[in-house]
């Protein structure tokens, strides 16, 4: 119970972390830091896309980027077709652009959702090393294949001149901006919650646990995954759309394999199967990007030291550090 | 057609050059104990994964309640009704004994695509969970800390609850007294006990005291072949197998 008390305090703190320093550094007028703390906030949202697959369902997925990066195209495809004033589709049904971030978001998750319930029904025949190397390869593919487009930019990428709206808000004010991501990155926290909690999510920590085990209660495996692995990219997709937003450049470089494993990176970094911890994993890799690599281009090299620290001694990641092992279910 | 829960038709399995399963057929009836005895290596746990689905005969057919079922996988298995243990305990680590069995509650109920209902505080998994749970005898105090800090004898208890909780049809038991204590042998034959007539068992067990309380008929099986199958008193009375396996 008190071991249950700290990690509830403990995650309050990180979730008041992010928007106190936000309103810090707008207070001191300080925009970049503003975006800063957005792009945080974005790349956890992407970090607890993963987790949901990694953390509670086991499946190490080294391909992630390739629905962060989906999702980047998507909102920036309709922004840009806006801007064009073009259709995106014209067959079968004519779609417009649109420069309105809720589009972009739904557009992103219909189409990661399309994109992970193709390449999941296949990586998830396999497992261990196997579906590593199979999420990554598909990964590569669509980073392939975004640098063969030529219409939206190939590896030059997409540039949007002007972020695109929200409803009732000036989403190009930098604080706005970071209310938004930070809303939603609250939004997918709270769906995970409900979600490992439900029989489904049961489910799926038995299916990462002992796959035999759930077979013989007559539950397949193999669905539930599959159904965790979509939600997983579509949420994973939305922090995507949101870091269009965010630099207003969308690239094939966002679908490389760097990008999957800095995804890893922040959900090992905070701890597997942690609600909270993609905020903490994301907020040490921007710390040391930001301090370190203002110094030296070697930051990579401390990151990897730091993450070594942590794997070696601290096995649940920095939330297993500071409030024990994960309480069970 | 006949009336038996179980048929199993002319099983064969090998393993390289090794006849694990050899030409097996036996019926389990409705409201019967079948018991397998035989050396360690005989092919029991071989022949209960080929029941369970787990493995695929070379060939051969498994029949439940005359639906062929050789071609099923273990979970379209399950929910037909055939629930199994393992000889070497399988249950999930860091799930509490309540969570592992109200995983099998949830799968009878169908309804493991609920994403957004709290599980813990559904009464509709919990009670079953913990009926079954204290059928196998388990102390509620123990109910709700994780399996991986339980004794072996709860273990093996846990795992009856779950097999308990799917409301099989037919349970297959593979050794589950292994490993016991003589106390913790005693009350799991009485459980066992109290099941029959509820689902019919197929079970492999080595204790004798518990294969002659439990058992309707037993099967003998040596190097793959059943060598020998009646009640307790025609095995007993068997040189055959008095020779193969119960003289020593
Ligand atoms: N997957 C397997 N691959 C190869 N040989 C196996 C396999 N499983 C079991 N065996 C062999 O088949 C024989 C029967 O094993 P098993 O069914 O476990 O016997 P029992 O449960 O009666 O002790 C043993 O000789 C064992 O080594
Ligand atoms: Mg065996």
């Amino acid at each position: 119970m008190a071991k249950h008390r700290a990690e509830l305090l403990v995650n309050l703190v990180i979730a008041l972390a992010l928007p106190a320093a936000a309103l810090t550094a707008w207070a001191l007028g300080e925009s970049f830091y503003v975006s800063l703390v957005s792009r945080v906030a974005i790349l956890a949202l992407a970090g607890v896309g993963l987790n949901l697959a990694l953390g509670y369902g086991g499946m190490v997925s080294f391909g992630h980027a390739a629905f962060f990066g989906l999702g980047a195209y998507a909102a920036g495809i309709f922004a840009f077709h806006a801007f064009d004033g073009t259709p995106v589709i014209s067959w079968p049904i004519q779609i417009m652009g649109a420069a309105s971030m809720p589009v972009g978001w739904l557009a992103a998750i219909v189409v990661a959702g399309l994109a992970a319930l193709a390449i999941g029904a296949i990586s998830l025949r396999t497992s261990g090393v196997y579906f590593i190397m199979i999420t990554l390869a598909f990964a590569q593919m669509l980073y392939y294949l975004a640098v063969s487009i030529p219409t939206y930019g190939g590896a030059d990428g997409l540039i949007l001149y002007l972020r695109s709206g929200f409803p009732g808000l000036d989403s190009s004010d930098d604080l706005t901006f970071f209310a938004l991501c930070y809303a939603l990155l609250m939004l997918a926290i709270f769906i995970t919650w409900r979600i490992a909690g439900s029989r489904f999510g049961m489910a799926l920590r038995g299916a990462s646990r002992n796959e035999e085990r759930l077979a013989a209660v007559g539950i397949s495996p193999y669905p539930i995954k599959l159904v965790a692995f979509c939600i997983s990219a579509m949420i994973t997709a939305v922090a995507g759309a949101l870091f269009a937003e965010l630099v207003g450049f969308v690239s094939p470089t966002l679908m490389a394999w760097k990008m999957s494993g800095e995804i890893l990176i922040f959900v090992i970094l905070g701890g597997v199967g942690r609600l909270y911890a993609p905020i903490i994993g994301a907020a040490i890799f921007i710390l040391l990007e930001t301090l370190i690599g203002g110094i030296t281009d070697r930051w990579q090299f401390v990151l990897g030291l730091v993450l070594l620290g942590v794997v070696l001694f601290a096995r649940g990641g920095v939330m297993g550090a500071l409030t024990g092992r994960a309480r069970h279910v | 057609m006949s009336d038996a829960l179980l048929s199993l038709r002319g099983l064969n399995k090998t393993f390289g050059a090794l006849k694990a399963t050899d030409d097996v057929s036996l019926d389990v009836a409705s409201d019967e104990i079948h018991v397998i005895i035989g050396p360690n290596g005989a092919g029991k746990s071989t022949l209960i994964a080929q029941v369970a689905g787990a493995l695929k005969p070379d060939s051969g057919s498994v029949l439940l309640s005359d639906e062929d079922v050789t071609r099923l996988g273990v979970p379209a298995r399950a929910r037909r009704g055939l629930a199994r243990t393992f000889q070497v305990s399988s249950l999930i680590a860091n799930f509490s004994a309540l969570a592992n069995v109200s995983l099998a509650v949830q799968s009878h109920q169908g309804s493991s695509f609920r994403l957004w209902r709290s599980a813990s505080r559904d009464s509709r998994l919990r009670e079953p969970a913990q009926e079954a749970l204290s059928r196998v005898g388990m102390a509620a105090t123990r109910c709700d800390i994780p399996v991986d800090e339980l004794s072996h004898g709860e273990r093996r208890q846990v795992e009856l609850a779950v097999a308990l909780a799917l409301q099989p049809r037919l349970m297959l038991l593979d050794e589950p007294m292994a490993g016991l204590g003589g106390q913790d042998c005693i009350n799991m034959t009485a459980v066992l006990k109290r099941l029959r007539g509820e689902c019919a068992i197929l079970l492999v067990e080595h204790d004798m005291d518990a294969v002659f309380a439990l058992a309707d008929r037993i099967s003998v099986l040596v190097y793959g072949r059943v060598i020998a199958s009646g009640t307790p008193q025609e095995i007993r009375a068997s040189r055959e197998v008095q020779e193969a396996y119960l003289g020593n």
